[in-house]
C-alpha cells in the first residue's frame, strides 16, 4: 500500500523538490560560468600553435561533452520509463532533448567556427562531424516522434526506443578520431604525452573542466525547471495540480 | 594587456567572441524557453480549471 501511495506521490513531491532546488542550482551555475570564464578567457595563455582561438574550446568541448552526456541521460531515463514504467523518468527523458539538442546545435557551430581560422573550412563531411550532426537529428527526431503522438504513455514508449537505437551513434562519436581519418583534433584530456601527464597545461585544463561542470549542473537546472512544467501537465488531472491552478496553492 | 587587444583576440575575435556570443544566446534561450513553459503550462491549467467552473455552475 505504502509503495502504491509512494508511486502517486512521486510527481508531486519532485514538483515542490525541483522547485526547491532550482534556485540553488543555478546559483552554483552562475559561480562557475564566472569562475570558467574569468580563467578562460583571462587567465589562460594563448596556444602556442593556435594562438588566441583556441579559447573557442572552454565552449566547444565542453558542449560537445554536454550533447553526449545528456543524449545518456535521455536514453537512460527512458530505457528506465520502458522497463520500470517509472512517470517521472519518462519525463526527464522528454525534457531533456531540446536541451541536448542545443548543445549538440552548439557544438556544430562552435566547431564550425574555430573550423574555419584553423582548417580553413566551416565543414567537413569527415566522421567526427557527420556523427555529431547525426546526434542532432537523433535529438530532433525524438522531439518530433514524441510530439506526434497524443497518448503521453505511447509517446514516452516510442520515444525511448528511438533513444536506445540511437545509442550506437555515441561510440562512433568518441572513438571516430581514433577510427578514421580525420580533420578534427584527437582529445586532449585522455591523451597521454610521453611524461605521462593529460596532453593539455593544467592552466587550460582547469577552466575546462570548471566549464565543463558549469554546463552539466546548467543541464541540470534547466532539466528541473522543465520537469515542473511537465509534471504540472502530465499530472492535470490530479486533484493536487487542481489546487494549483485553481491558485488555491 | 588593452581592452581593445582582448577583444580582438589575435585576430581571430570574430570566431572567439561568436562562438562565446552563440553560446549566451543558447544558455539565455534554454532558461527563457523554461520559464515560457513553466508560464503557458500554469495560464493553461487555470484556463481549463475556470472553464470546469463555468461548467458546474
Amino acid at each position: 500500500m505504502n509503495i502504491i501511495n509512494y508511486k502517486y506521490a512521486a510527481p508531486r513531491n519532485f514538483y515542490r523538490l525541483a522547485g526547491t532546488l532550482t534556485p540553488w542550482f543555478g546559483l552554483i551555475t552562475a559561480v562557475l560560468l564566472g569562475i570558467g570564464l574569468y580563467f578562460g578567457l583571462f587567465v589562460a595563455p594563448a596556444d602556442y600553435q593556435q594562438g588566441e582561438s583556441y579559447r573557442i574550446m572552454f565552449i566547444h568541448v565542453p558542449a560537445a561533452w554536454m550533447s553526449m552526456f545528456v543524449y545518456m541521460m535521455l536514453a537512460g531515463s527512458g530505457a528506465v520509463g520502458l522497463i520500470w514504467n517509472i512517470k517521472l523518468a519518462d519525463m526527464l527523458a522528454t525534457v531533456s532533448a531540446p536541451i541536448g539538442a542545443s548543445f549538440t546545435f552548439l557544438a556544430l557551430v562552435t566547431g564550425s567556427l574555430w573550423g574555419k581560422p584553423m582548417w580553413g573550412t566551416w565543414w567537413e563531411w569527415d566522421a567526427r562531424l557527420t556523427s555529431e550532426l547525426l546526434l542532432f537529428f537523433l535529438y530532433i527526431g525524438f522531439m518530433a516522434l514524441q510530439a506526434a503522438i497524443d497518448d503521453p504513455r505511447r509517446a514516452s514508449r516510442a520515444g525511448a526506443l528511438l533513444a536506445l537505437v540511437g545509442v550506437l551513434n555515441i561510440p562512433v562519436i568518441h572513438f571516430s578520431v581514433q577510427w578514421w581519418n580525420t580533420l578534427h583534433q584527437p582529445a586532449s584530456i585522455s591523451a597521454i604525452n610521453k611524461i605521462g601527464a593529460p596532453a593539455i597545461h593544467p592552466s587550460m585544463l582547469y577552466p575546462l573542466l570548471i566549464m565543463a561542470l558549469a554546463f552539466t549542473l546548467f543541464y541540470f537546472t534547466v532539466a528541473l525547471m522543465r520537469m515542473r512544467a511537465e509534471i504540472l501537465q502530465r499530472e492535470r488531472h490530479t486533484a493536487w495540480v487542481g489546487e494549483i491552478a485553481g491558485g488555491k496553492a | 594587456m588593452n581592452w581593445s587587444e582582448f577583444f580582438a583576440m589575435g585576430g581571430y575575435g570574430l570566431y572567439v567572441w561568436g562562438s562565446y556570443g552563440c553560446a549566451a544566446l543558447v544558455l539565455v534561450g534554454n532558461v527563457l524557453s523554461a520559464l515560457h513553459k513553466h508560464k503557458t503550462t500554469l495560464k493553461m491549467l487555470r484556463d481549463y480549471s475556470r472553464l470546469d467552473e463555468a461548467g458546474t455552475k
